[in-house]
């Protein structure tokens, strides 16, 4: 592909990404309750699918127990919400506070564990964390409890207007995430990050903190995830064990998402939330056998081109579409010396 | 109640049998080709429907059904390495995570397709129910015995299997050093398929004791590879003994958990590993 076409196809992609922003922003004035509701639940997967490529993507901890931290937020907000009575919309950063304190031992027990065990170690860790849950009688037990309308008329006294409210909210704590997780990536420690993904041997022998930047990832992830549980209790209207965390929902869809979307590039899940709605959408009649062929499909991805839809598009394309590196320095011109390690030590 | 109490131990000890013959096949894929097997808990379930299709459509005994899924496992375990798992072996943690991700999904949904979401059993007849009362209140069923014994049997054959023969000899061979047994003319990707094989011959032993002595849906699966993975590590990655004793310290933990509280049962398990894990991070018998 010539170089002029080249850039026209990046440009294409930044309109593209543009417009489903401009589209996002109006979408309340645009769309009926149904899509808007259906936009909340894209937005919090999307939130979801972004943390679980950081984590797994870039910092390589391949966790399958992400759904904790959604359940723990939605369990949090609850908690300060309903029970304790505080305002529900400080109560949203709070599950997030309460998301990142829980990741803190969360990460001391699977940290312990060595990659390949880490993760169905976390889903152990994950597990637990939800059958805990059950036995809390101020939260419903093991069936769950529904939130008071009192709390609910907070955020509309109209299903309209608190639609649009949540709708809102969860575009707030999207935007939030990518930007603050692109903003990560742009930095020095996002080029750390890149070279973890590209060679973790090559990255620890060139200076980058390793078990450093894990936890960084690890913390950085959770809150999000807890804000993305605040969401979807708002949503779901209750908390409830095995919906608040469900594997399904935040873990299973977000891997084939962000698998087969492309793991390892800032696109990827941002595509692979858009497939994945429309297979939904269009997939979801024939019922069981959704799943069957997302796996199939996920499985196809790690054999044939393992960094995803995105990186087949990508190897025709000079750069990437939501640009995170830099381009190297021209060479004879001194430079800082941090700048260079993700690139050279890209081929193995 | 001294009785009662050492009753219950008795009973989570057995149960723990069980829970060892999962972990073995696991314990295997862990020690030998260093990965945990996400579909481990649903590739049992799965041979646990197909033992309930032999029973009821052609009317086998389950012991004869156990021994007509031996081959077909040893030899879908041999394909799905030779096929599958060994085009990612070698390439780093997340090639072989996801792939035993997405092949777990797809035989839990297929199984939802094909048998639907109903609760299952296999009927063992009397041999299930049959119970010895050894008197000071402990009463062990004829079944638990069983499948006790035949764990505590699979761990001196796959150890004489492993470290007794040439063809464990090979597999350890494979295991310690893929590259250096490649330069000696070892088959490299023949052995680990022989050596998933053996784990496939363990899940079908697993799967016909769970079937008749457990009910279970096509979402048993991952709660099966969960108390296999704790049975693992708490033993000590590798040590087919530890994996044994690690079963037995779940089970013991699940039964007087619920003894407790029903509702205890699973959690308790759970909270013990945790917490001999945070203890004792390399496990109880660690080989490597």
């Amino acid at each position: 592909m010539k170089a002029s076409t080249g850039a026209f196809a990046i440009w294409c992609g930044r309109l593209a990404l543009f417009a489903g922003a401009a589209v996002l922003v109006a979408a309340p004035w645009l769309f009926r309750v149904t899509d808007i509701a259906l936009l909340t639940e894209f937005l919090s997967l999307l939130t979801i699918a972004v943390m679980w490529n950081l984590v797994a993507g870039y910092a390589d901890i391949v966790s399958v127990g992400q759904h904790a931290f959604v359940g723990i937020g939605a369990y949090a907000f609850f908690g300060f919400a309903v029970i304790a009575r505080i305002d529900p919309f400080l109560a949203i950063p709070l599950a997030a506070l309460v998301a990142l304190l829980f990741a803190i031992p969360v990460m001391a027990i699977i940290f312990r564990l060595r990659a390949a065990y880490l993760a169905v170690g976390s889903w152990v860790v994950a597990e637990t964390l939800m059958l805990a849950a059950g036995k809390l009688s101020a939260f419903g037990g093991g069936s769950g409890i529904s939130m008071p309308v009192s709390v609910v008329r907070i955020f509309g006294a109209h299903p309209a207007e608190r639609y649009a409210t949540i709708y809102w909210i969860a575009f707030a704590v999207a935007a939030l995430s990518l930007v603050s997780t692109w903003l990560l990536m742009r930095s020095r420690i996002g080029l750390g990050l890149t070279a973890i993904r590209d060679d973790e041997q090559g990255a620890g022998v060139v200076g980058v903190n390793l078990s450093g930047l894990r936890i960084l990832c690890f913390l950085w992830a959770a809150p999000f995830l807890g804000l993305a549980g605040a969401v979807i209790t708002l949503q779901k209207l209750r908390v409830a064990p095995p919906a608040s965390f469900s594997i399904i929902d935040w873990t299973v869809y977000v891997i084939f998402i962000v698998v087969i979307g492309g793991i390892g590039s800032f696109e990827g899940p941002i595509i692979g939330t858009v497939i994945f709605f429309l297979i939904r959408s269009y997939l979801s009649e024939i019922g069981v056998w959704h799943f069957i062929i997302l796996g199939v499909l996920s499985i196809a991805v790690v054999l044939v081109e393992p960094r995803g839809l995105w990186g087949l598009v990508r190897r025709f394309l000079p750069e990437d579409v939501i640009p995170i590196t830099r381009r190297p320095p021209l060479p004879g011109r001194p430079t800082e010396q941090a700048s260079r390690p993700a690139e050279s030590i890209a081929h193995e | 109640m001294l009785g009662g109490w050492l009753n219950q131990i008795v009973q989570g000890v057995l149960l723990g049998g069980l829970y060892a013959t999962f972990a073995m096949g696991l314990s295997l894929s862990v020690g030998i080709m260093r990965f945990v097997n996400i579909a481990h808990g649903d590739l049992i379930v799965l041979v646990s429907f197909l033992i309930l299709t032999l029973t009821t459509t052609l009317g086998l005994s389950p012991l004869a059904a156990v021994l007509v899924t031996l081959p077909i496992t040893f030899f879908g375990g041999y394909l799905l390495q030779r096929l599958l798992l060994q085009r990612v072996l070698g390439k780093g943690v997340l090639p072989i995570i996801l792939v035993t991700f997405g092949l777990s999904i797809i035989v839990q949904n297929g199984l939802l397709g094909t048998y639907g979401a109903d609760t299952r059993k296999v009927a063992g007849g009397s041999f299930e129910t049959a119970t010895l009362m050894l008197g000071g209140g402990v009463n062990v069923g004829v079944l638990p015995l069983t499948i006790f014994l035949s764990a505590i049997a699979m761990v001196v054959v796959l150890d004489f299997v492993l470290y007794r023969t040439r063809l464990g000899a090979r597999i350890r061979a494979v295991s310690d050093d893929v590259a250096a047994a490649d330069l000696i003319g070892l088959p490299s990707a023949r052995i680990y398929a022989t050596a998933m094989g053996i784990v496939g011959v363990t899940i079908a032993i697993s799967a016909g004791f769970m079937s008749i002595w457990t009910n279970f849906d096509p979402t048993s699966g991952p709660s099966r590879l969960l108390v296999a993975f704790e049975a693992v590590v708490l033993g000590g990655l590798g040590s087919l003994w530890g994996t044994l004793a690690g079963g037995i310290i779940i089970g013991i933990a699940q039964v007087v958990g619920a003894q407790v509280d029903a509702a205890w049962q699973l959690l308790a398990g759970h909270l013990v590993f945790l917490a001999i894990f945070m203890l004792r991070p390399e496990g109880l018998f660690p080989k490597y």
